[in-house]
């Protein structure tokens, strides 16, 4: 399923040459509508002819048709696409000062590359002095890193925001564009002083074809978790038959007592067996936070290690496959959950009656009170490591590779 | 040596729309194929980091914004959008090449030189690097890229930029009238 790991698939200079490829195609298509030329640009905002904004946001809506609609279809998995992360007032501060400089200098970044190819003087200058500009604000950025770094709210997409399926999204974009299109010929036609008549006639076949495409998006619906699972079956799959993902009690208190695994807990018990016991450091996850793997904070980036915990091993076992699928590396489940753990370093309480076939996620232990996390066994000793046996070391150090996207 | 004439001008742009649903395939592309989408900016931050980290290692060494990208011994070119800024480069050569637009020249408005025009361009260039860097993203990155797969800061910042375009067009509306 697309996207694919280009690395894996063509080695390092397969993969830097289909970029380069890309490249091509993007100069290309920039060139051929006029893109090197910054009059042309600059002319989008007195009216005269609305170039840019047509260009933009055809392109904008077809290459977002065609996602939307090939990952309703199974073809291309949304999840792995690089969706710009959003820190909304850096991103309006930094949008009206490079609006600024779209209508002083006439290109963008993208654009004035191809003024440049073509041996356009005013697009040497641009890329000279865009340069400069990003070797001020290398030097600059230090002084308001608050600020940069403010108003932060991950991987947010528009119809997240909006609470509604992406394929309605998809439609309100389209005919939000459709609409512009119309002001803005209209806006030509006085402006412009341009004949609409010599437009070509199959822009309105284009439009009624992508509005089509839209909504047979929306009919379709994005894939659902369990579509994905099973889509995704195998793999991910045999893991779980093989247990490679289940860790012994002993092997999780060895990474609890290692301060550079950067060990996570994700406790998935209700809220009273949350409050009788849990491990230190575990934080109560419900299964709708998980389905939304944003919402819990967590940074698919940085390096370290989940690990999911339940009274046995069925409700770990879900929420370990809901968030696998959603692309984070380095999950695990306490095997046996913490009824075993609760066996293992606190047997005075455990009752084997009361464990015998019951694997349905109770937790079966004796509490005298309610310690949460203060109870001895949430956190038991180093020391209890040396008389336990060895244990067959499941989590494997998968060093996160920072998936770089949108400007660099 | 006597300058060749070109007895066929350079041949018009295609039709917006056209070029608009060109761009929209690559771009889609780009996603399909890489998972990425098209970018610019991003390039032209690690060209500059390259010429800096060459000139003084130690200050970018010590920048944590630069640290991210040249620390050490990391190779700020080693990134995905530089051959792509290559191939940008090459390709608007290669269409201006077969469409007989490549011309020395300085696009500008009639009322201003082309001095002037370069000032503006540089001035206004440096404005948009400066710009594109806060906003993580310029009108390829954020706009056109995260616009498709509708991430929602990068719509916000695509209005932003109209508008200050917008706010900004009557006051520098000689240079290109």
């Amino acid at each position: 399923m697309a996207p694919f790991q280009l690395q894996s698939l063509l080695g390092y200079w397969g993969m830097m040459a289909v970029y380069f490829a890309l490249g091509l195609g993007f100069g290309i298509a920039l060139e051929l509508s006029g893109f090197g030329k910054s009059t042309k640009l600059a002319a989008q905002f007195y009216f005269k002819e609305l170039t840019v904004l047509k260009v933009m946001f055809t392109a904008i809506v077809t290459a977002m048709v065609l996602i939307f609609l090939t990952a309703s279809l199974g073809l291309l998995d949304y999840s792995k696409l690089y969706v710009n992360t959003t820190y909304l007032w850096p991103g309006i501060v930094g949008g009206l000062i490079m609006g600024v400089g779209f209508i002083i200098g006439g290109f963008c970044p993208g654009t004035s590359l191809v003024g440049m190819a073509t041996f356009k003087l005013d697009g040497l200058f641009f890329v000279l002095g865009g340069l400069f500009g990003i070797f001020l604000f290398g030097e600059s950025v230090s002084l308001f890193d608050g600020f940069w770094n403010s108003s932060f709210y991950g991987r947010l997409t528009l119809f997240d925001f909006f609470g509604v399926p992406a394929g309605v999204v998809v439609v309100g974009v389209v005919l939000m564009a459709l609409g512009m299109f119309w002001g803005g010929e209209q806006l030509e036609r006085i402006f412009g002083k341009r004949d609409l008549n010599r437009e070509p006639k199959w822009r309105y076949g284009a439009a009624a074809a992508l509005l089509l495409l839209a909504l047979v998006t929306a009919f379709n619906g994005q894939p659902t978790l369990e579509q994905k699972w099973s889509r995704a079956g195998g793999e991910k799959q045999s893991l779980l038959e093989r247990r490679e993902v289940y860790i012994e009690p002993t092997e999780m208190l060895s990474l609890m007592h290692d301060d550079t695994r950067g060990l996570v807990i994700w406790d998935v018990r209700p809220e009273r067996d949350y409050n009788l016991f849990h491990l230190k450091t575990a934080v109560r996850m419900e299964e709708n936070t998980l389905r939304n793997i944003t919402a819990t904070g967590i940074d698919p980036t940085v390096n370290q290690v989940i690990v999911i915990t339940g009274n046995d091993e069925a409700a770990a076992t879900r929420a370990w496959k809901l968030v696998t699928l959603q692309d984070i590396p380095n999950v695990y489940i306490l095997g046996g959950g913490l009824n075993l753990w609760l066996a293992t370093f606190d047997p005075e309480g455990s009752d084997p009656v009361m464990r015998q076939g019951d694997p349905d996620d109770q937790l079966d232990h004796y509490f005298t009170a309610a310690l949460g996390s203060r109870h001895p066994a949430a956190l038991p000793d180093e020391k209890v490591l040396g008389s336990l046996g060895e244990f067959t070391p499941k989590v494997k150090v998968t060093k996160v590779v920072k998936r770089q996207g949108g400007c660099g | 040596m006597a300058e060749r004439q070109d007895p066929k001008g350079p041949k018009p742009y295609i039709h917006p729309y056209a070029g608009g649903m060109l761009l929209g395939c690559v771009l889609f592309l780009s996603f399909f194929i890489s998972g990425n989408g098209l970018g610019a900016s991003g390039g032209l931050n690690r060209i500059i980091v390259f010429f800096e980290d060459m000139i003084v290692p130690g200050h970018v060494d010590r920048t944590p914004y630069l640290l991210e990208m040249a620390g050490g011994n990391l190779n700020p070119l080693n990134a995905w959008i530089i051959p792509m800024v290559l191939g940008t480069i090459l390709g608007g050569f290669l269409s201006g090449l077969f469409n007989r637009r490549l011309k020395v020249e300085t696009n500008r408005g009639p009322h201003i030189t082309d001095k002037t025009r370069w000032i503006m361009a540089f001035a206004g260039g440096a404005i948009m690097g400066y710009g594109a860097r806060f906003a993580r993203g310029c009108t390829s990155g954020q706009a056109l890229s995260g616009g498709a797969v509708l991430s929602a800061g990068s719509w916000v910042f695509m209005f932003a930029v109209f508008a200050g375009a917008y706010a900004l067009a009557w006051f520098v509306r000689k240079a290109w009238n």
